[in-house]
Order: structure tokens, then C-alpha cells, then sequence
């Protein structure tokens, strides 16, 4: 079997024995559906709640989109303005470290406190997915060839144009590596806020239907959601993947295949 | 075939120490005229990259001046490595010096291809570095730095990087390109053979503290090809630039 066929085969291969087992064991053992449902009834479920669910991937998707385009102008604008200004890197990159390490769940609360939730939920989004972008920049913007940067001065470059014709695109690869690992995380920050917010029962994004539906005990529901939710997060990172590949597969070293 | 020109720059005791405290220059002192090809030749840390450096401007000497009598022209610098944009094809690293210098795009891309033409790469305009061997990348390398038409190359071990044939290669390529093209070159090598097959004048630098400690004259004539290579005339250059570096480098221990 070629290589390709076994990458794809194997994960349905595996995919499929745990369909089975599980479905085996929910039979065997009789255990009640707010137990554990059988993966029929989830498939079932997500046919049959899909509008209502469908509705609140919308949701929650739209939010982690916002939250990763804001992350991507924000970590890149911010990372670009260090690389332009020792003093502006000084004074603001330990505050954007702070942001990052402290966990999302604790500051969601807070922001839920002060903001509208629909804006509170975006800000969450935004914060997890910010750093990655932010540090991957910073370190694709200061890893330039410094032969190259020593020619662009040979040729009295200006500021713009050693910033847009040397280090904006020697820090592609690094960029784009943030943004795949920021559209993950903007998912998470939205789905953590809304959980957190879904005790105060305004929102209607996927996981506050998770959370609704653990308090209704509608266990085959919230398997449904998490289903949509991780296939959401799938296609979201297959997606930025893709991207990168288009941008760099011309010449990068990691879109490139190596010839055996 | 003589310089008799004047003298495109002069190095005036020029010494250049690192925020390190490392003394890379000390007393320098070095006239290039018009139309000349010259090799620094020396050991590793020996300074003369360094000194390429001050003479392309992008490091200032710490004292002394280098001085330019028929003021700055348009300089070339070739690197040790290719120092290619790997994301922009090979015509697009040719016309970087122009596309900094605003120049109109269409008049860039018949410099470029030109530039390509000398060095036999036209064909690959639409490549990318990383299709590119070795020594096609250095031909590149070379068209970028032709592509201004600069009145002074400066070279820093440009071929030091590739196997021994594609080297003698481009040293004789390099020879035609100067004699068709008539700019003064400066090249920088550890390689006795290779300044001596290049160079009308060899300036043999000491390490630490570095400075000319002699000045060769190379008079075989051009064109240079391999039966030269091969002459005794050749092996007895060798012998004397040979010589001369290791009294300099005796020296300095």
C-alpha cells in the first residue's frame, strides 16, 4: 500500500474499531442513553437537533473568526511595531507574556463582568489566540539573514523597504506557523468564555449548548455539539495548513517534499 | 595590460576595532586603481573581510578614513554565501538593487535579464534559489551585484563554499566578465592559487594586528586560461606569494 493510502486509511481504519466497540459495549452492558449514548443515537441527534445546533456553530465560529482576525492585525501589527522600536518592545512585551500565562478560565469571569457578553466572549478569543502570533512574528522578524540585511543597507533601503521586501516575507513561515496554532486556540478562548458564561444563560453558542445540555442531562446532545465543535476545530486547522502551504510552497524548506 | 588609471579608493591607516574589543584592522593601508583586480589574500580572521566591509560602507572605520578621489560610485557586493531571497525567483533577486532604488520596473527587468545573460543563467530567470546548485546560486549572486553596473565589485571569498571544479569554472567566467566589463574588483580569499590565477596585484595581510605586509605584482598577461593554470610561470607565483604569507603569518606569532 502507498504511503499516502495507509495515512488516510489508517485513521478510518482505527476510527471505525472504536465506533464498534463503543457501540458493542453501550449494547452489551445496556447502559442508559444520559450514561453514555450508543454513537447511532449522537448521529441521530445531530440530525435531528441540527438546525438548533447548526445555529450555534454559527455562532461560536463567527466569534472564534473575529477573535482570530483580530489576533492576526493585533500579534502581527504589535510584533512589527517591536521589531521597529526597541523601547515600545521593552515596555509592552511582559504584559502581552502576563496575558498569555494567565489561564483564560480565570479571566473570563472578570471580562464577563465589565463587557457585553457577546464582546466579552470575542475579547477571550482574542487573547488566547494573540500570543502565538505575536511571539512567532517577533522571532520570524528578527531571524533575517543578516548578509541580507547588510545588502538591503548597500543598497540604502529604506526603513519600509527593509520591513516589506525583506522581513515581512523572510518571517512568512514563522507567521503563518502562529496563525495555524491561533485558529485553534481563538475556538478555545470562545468556547471558554461561553461556558463561562453559560451559567448566566444569555448565549446560544455551541458550548453554552454543551453546558445547557449537561444541566438537562441530554448527554446524546452534548456528545452532538462536542462532535461539531471538534470537526469545527479540524477544518479550521486543516484549512490554515493549506494556506501555509499555498504561500510557502515555493520555497520553503518545510512545504517542500524531500526527494528520496 | 597595465592600470594605469587613478585611484578609485585609497585606505588611509585605516584600523577598525569591534564593540568587543577585538582588533580586526590596525593600520591599513591600500591604494586600488581604476579598472584593477586586486586580492586581499590572508588567513582566517586575518581582517580583510572587514576591510571589505569598510570599503562597501556598511561597517565605519574606527580610525584612519577611506578615502574615494573621483568621489563614491555605485558599489557591488558579492558574499561569501549566495545570500539570496529564497521566497523571489532568480530575476527577482537580480533586480533588487533596482527595485530599491525606484527604478522603473520594465527598464529592471531588461537590466536583470542582461545581468543573467553575462553570467549564463538567463535561462533560469523564473527558478528559485533552492532549484539552484551551488555555483548557479553564486552566478546569481554575481548578476545582482552587476545589475547596478557598478565601477567597483567588492568580492569576500565568494567561491570558498563550492567544489573545485565549479570554482575554476567560475574563476574563468570571472575573468571574461572583468575584461568585457572593465570595473575594478576586489576580491577577498584564503587561496594562494585563486589570487594568483585572478588578480593583476596580491596584497598579503598579517593576522592580529592586520595590515599589508606585502604587495605582489601578477604580471602573466589575460586572458588566463587553463594553460596558465598549469604553467611554470604559475607554480612560481605560487611559490612567491606562498612565501610571503607564511613570513606573514610567521610574523604575527
Amino acid at each position: 500500500m502507498s504511503e499516502r493510502a495507509l495515512r488516510v486509511g489508517l485513521p478510518i481504519l482505527v476510527l471505525a474499531l472504536v465506533l464498534l466497540v463503543w457501540d458493542l459495549v453501550v449494547r452489551a452492558f445496556a447502559i442508559p442513553p444520559y450514561v453514555l449514548p450508543g454513537p447511532g443515537l449522537v448521529l441521530s441527534t445531530l440530525i435531528s437537533d441540527g438546525g438548533l445546533l447548526w445555529h450555534s456553530l454559527l455562532v461560536t465560529l463567527t466569534t472564534a473568526f473575529e477573535g482570530f482576525l483580530l489576533a492576526a492585525v493585533g500579534g502581527i501589527g504589535l510584533a512589527v511595531l517591536f521589531s521597529q522600536s526597541r523601547l515600545i518592545e521593552y515596555s509592552l512585551y511582559p504584559y502581552a507574556v502576563i496575558l498569555q500565562v494567565t489561564p483564560i478560565v480565570a479571566i473570563a469571569p472578570l471580562l464577563l463582568i465589565y463587557l457585553p457578553q457577546p464582546l466579552a466572549v470575542l475579547a477571550c478569543a482574542w487573547i488566547v489566540a494573540f500570543f502565538p502570533v505575536l511571539a512567532n512574528t517577533t522571532l520570524g522578524l528578527s531571524s533575517v539573514d543578516h548578509n541580507l540585511v547588510a545588502l538591503f543597507e548597500l543598497y540604502k533601503a529604506s526603513r519600509w523597504q527593509l520591513l516589506w521586501n525583506l522581513k515581512l516575507p523572510s518571517a512568512l513561515p514563522q507567521m503563518l506557523a502562529g496563525l495555524r496554532i491561533a485558529g485553534g486556540l481563538s475556538l478555545i478562548g470562545a468556547v471558554v468564555a461561553e461556558i463561562a458564561a453559560g451559567s448566566a444563560g444569555a448565549g446560544s453558542g455551541l458550548a453554552y449548548r454543551i453546558a445547557e445540555s449537561g444541566y438537562r442531562l441530554n448527554i446524546p446532545r452534548m456528545f452532538a455539539a462536542l462532535l461539531l465543535l471538534s470537526a469545527a476545530g479540524v477544518v479550521i486547522f486543516f484549512a490554515l495548513s493549506a494556506l501555509s502551504h499555498l504561500a510557502l510552497r515555493r520555497w520553503h524548506e518545510s512545504a517542500l517534499k524531500r526527494e528520496t | 595590460m597595465s592600470s594605469s588609471g587613478s585611484n578609485i579608493v585609497s585606505l588611509r591607516n585605516v584600523g577598525k576595532t569591534f564593540e568587543s574589543g577585538t582588533v580586526a584592522l590596525d593600520g591599513l593601508s591600500l591604494d586600488v586603481s581604476d579598472g584593477e583586480f586586486v586580492s586581499l589574500l590572508g588567513p582566517s580572521g586575518c581582517g580583510k573581510s572587514t576591510a571589505l566591509r569598510l570599503i562597501a560602507g556598511l561597517n565605519t572605520p574606527s580610525a584612519g578614513a577611506v578615502e574615494w578621489p573621483g568621489g563614491r560610485g555605485k558599489i557591488g557586493f558579492v558574499f561569501q554565501e549566495p545570500t539570496l531571497m529564497p521566497w523571489a525567483d532568480v530575476a527577482a533577486n537580480v533586480r533588487l538593487p533596482l527595485k530599491l532604488a525606484h527604478a522603473d520596473p520594465a527598464k529592471a527587468q531588461a537590466a536583470a535579464m542582461q545581468a543573467l545573460t553575462q553570467v549564463g543563467l538567463a535561462d533560469f530567470a523564473q527558478s528559485y534559489p533552492r532549484e539552484l546548485s551551488g555555483g548557479m546560486k553564486m552566478r546569481t549572486s554575481i548578476a545582482r551585484a552587476l545589475v547596478t553596473e557598478p565601477q567597483l565589485l567588492l568580492m569576500d571569498e565568494p567561491f570558498a563554499a563550492l567544489d573545485e571544479i565549479t570554482r575554476f569554472k567560475l574563476n574563468n567566467d570571472l575573468l571574461t566578465l572583468w575584461q568585457s566589463l572593465r570595473r575594478t574588483v576586489i576580491f577577498v580569499t584564503h587561496s594562494v592559487f585563486e589570487s594568483v590565477y585572478l588578480s593583476q596585484r596580491i596584497v598579503v595581510m598579517t593576522p592580529r594586528p592586520s595590515r599589508v605586509f606585502a604587495d605582489i605584482g601578477i604580471p602573466a598577461p589575460y586572458p588566463r586560461d587553463e594553460r596558465f593554470r598549469t604553467s611554470a610561470d604559475f607554480a612560481g607565483y605560487c611559490r612567491t606569494v606562498s612565501e610571503a604569507l607564511g613570513k606573514a603569518m610567521g610574523g604575527a606569532s
